[in-house]
């Protein structure tokens, strides 16, 4: 036991000593996902769930499985005030660059089944929603949103975030936000864009869709 | 002059001016202007003098308000019968949509027919298939032939798919034709109807591919990647095309050409902001993916000065012009590549 302790004791010094450059090593996401962090982060299960798999009647995000750099970049803008959240922007301030990092890197490793969702939206309202993702507005020049959010939606990169699987509630509440201006980080303005071209029965149904998808299809972790 | 700045030499005014305009009226890109519908240089000039005008009154004019050609709504695909007829035409569209996954043997590259055809073909300023239905056949100075639908889409497949043309009556491209005609079916046959190609942009003096490459930083790179190769989505599909490269269109496509390409990024792009770009920047953004490498013009017969004499002999052209002390084409890429290896 004495070993040990010591063992952490010269781990955590070594931490120290060789600065924030390697810090991403020692930090343990999974614990702040569990238990929060040191510096007053709070658990990320507590609304995301223990496997990041969100509580999507509540509109709380299902974040496995999202592409690693996003989480780290939604965070750092969190944080900044970039992307105004009162429930996340003090939560986001609290982590340090190498705890947002683990955690974006753990995040993006998780792959629990879908959270269940009821009651199920009707099917009519998930058929429009599939029209409007795969097929577009193009009378309003509105694009598929497959086109920019890859084929079912498994998310391109840091900038176009998966949205296979993710609730609806979320995803319907992000594009009011852009649509009224509240959320404003994103690319070129795109989003800002889009969501305004789409009513509130319209971001209902392809949230619907979109939530409907298996977050874990072919497609892997990301 | 920086290597990179590009001058073609370009007046805004008197003959040459007006020569330039009737030159573009003439210009071929997804289908030819007949001559019946071109207006005569005068009007035309005037009517790019008003383009201009206009674009100096509002940054950004929306390209269908200038569109005087007549309207034609094409048929949409829910109105096909389901008979055997529908059943190619639907082919086609599957095609249209996914080249790789239904004409494999036939693609070099990462691109998509919809990648440059937005809305798989139907989009109106983006080169829709249903108003290029109605110009052929029809005469080209590109291989100085009449072109049937069919073999200007074998053009397609060789230039800008940088694969391996179909042979003429091939499934694939009976299937694109009837997915084009389908759309097309009650249009003006030989009539240039509203929508049709890339709403042509008035040719500045001068082409600043050193302000595009900034362009292309602050409005394609997001989606098209700072090096221009597109991005794949997390199942590894091609999400975003490659816009030069050995994965791009090759030297032989019309998108390679600066009026093309400028024309599709003004009505185009970004995706879901058409015709936000100024005049300006969607030039010059075009002059700089345009001065990149990308595949070998499959008609390259050894020689790049000789390939460019036979092949890309105009100022919106860059192969075989030297940017930075590289001349293009001559590092290309073979054309023809192979298919994707997923």
């Amino acid at each position: 036991m004495a070993i040990r302790t010591l063992g952490k004791a010269a781990a955590l010094t070594g931490a120290l000593l060789l600065g924030a450059g390697t810090r991403a090593q020692t930090v343990d996401a999974k614990a702040i996902v569990m238990g929060g962090a040191a510096n007053g982060a709070n658990a990320c299960s507590a609304c995301h769930g223990d496997q990041g798999e969100g509580r999507p009647e509540a509109g709380f995000p299902r974040l496995a499985g999202l592409n690693p750099d996003y989480i780290v970049q939604q965070l750092n803008d969190l944080a900044s005030g970039a992307r105004a959240n009162e429930t996340m922007t003090p939560i986001a301030k609290a982590l340090s660059p190498a705890e947002r990092t683990a955690l974006g890197a753990y995040l993006a490793g998780l792959q629990p089944p879908a959270a269940p969702v009821e009651p199920k939206p009707e099917e009519k309202v998930v058929a429009e929603g599939k029209k409007i993702a795969l097929q577009g507005l193009w009378d309003k020049d509105l694009p598929q949103c497959v086109s920019c959010h890859g084929a079912g939606g498994v998310g391109v990169g840091v900038n176009f975030p998966k949205l296979a699987g993710q609730s609806a509630q979320y995803i319907a509440n992000q594009l009011d936000a852009w649509k009224t201006g509240k959320r404003t980080n994103d690319p070129l303005h795109l989003m800002t864009g889009v969501a305004s071209k789409l009513d509130d029965s319209q971001i209902a149904a392809v949230a619907a869709y979109f939530e409907s998808l298996s977050p874990v299809a072919a497609g892997g972790a990301q | 002059m920086s290597a990179d700045r590009i001058d073609p030499k370009l007046g805004l005014a008197g003959v040459l001016f007006l020569a330039t305009a009737f030159y573009l009226g003439t210009l071929v890109s997804s289908g030819p202007q007949p001559a019946a519908t071109t207006p005569p240089a005068t009007t035309h000039g005037g009517a790019a003098a008003k383009k201009l005008a206009e674009a100096a009154a509002a940054p950004a004019p929306s390209v269908a308000a200038v569109d005087a050609r007549p309207v034609f709504v094409p048929l949409p695909m829910d109105k096909v019968p389901e008979d055997e007829f529908g059943k190619m035409a639907r082919l086609g569209e599957a095609i249209f949509h996914d080249t790789r996954a239904n004409a494999g043997a036939f693609v070099g590259n990462d691109l998509q027919c919809r990648n440059c055809h937005l809305d798989d073909g139907r989009h109106a300023n983006s080169a829709p298939l249903w108003a290029a239905y109605l110009v052929y056949p029809a005469y080209r100075k590109k291989d100085h032939e009449v072109n049937t639908f069919q073999s200007r889409m074998q053009g397609c497949f060789r230039y800008s798919m940088n694969g391996k043309a179909p042979e003429l009556g091939d499934k694939v491209l009976v299937a694109l034709e009837a997915y084009a005609y389908a759309m097309a079916k009650g249009g003006p046959t030989g009539v240039a109807v509203a929508g049709q190609g890339y709403p042509r942009l008035a040719e500045p003096a001068t082409l600043d591919a050193a302000h595009g490459k900034a362009v292309f930083a602050e409005k394609c790179a997001v989606c098209h990647g700072a090096d221009g190769a597109g991005q794949n989505d997390a199942s590894g599909q091609t999400t975003f095309p490659p816009l030069w490269g050995a994965r791009s269109y090759n030297w032989g496509a019309g998108m390679a050409s600066i009026s093309n390409a400028a024309a599709f990024v003004k009505a185009n792009m970004p995706l879901s902001q058409a015709g936000s770009l100024s005049d300006k920047d969607a030039w010059d953004v075009a002059a700089f993916i345009d001065s990149q490498e990308r595949p070998q013009d499959p008609r390259f017969n050894g020689s790049v000065a000789e390939t460019r004499k036979a092949f890309h002999d105009s100022k919106m052209d860059m192969y075989g012009q030297t940017v930075d002390g590289v001349t293009l084409g001559q590092n290309a890429p073979p054309s023809g590549a192979t298919p994707k290896q997923q």
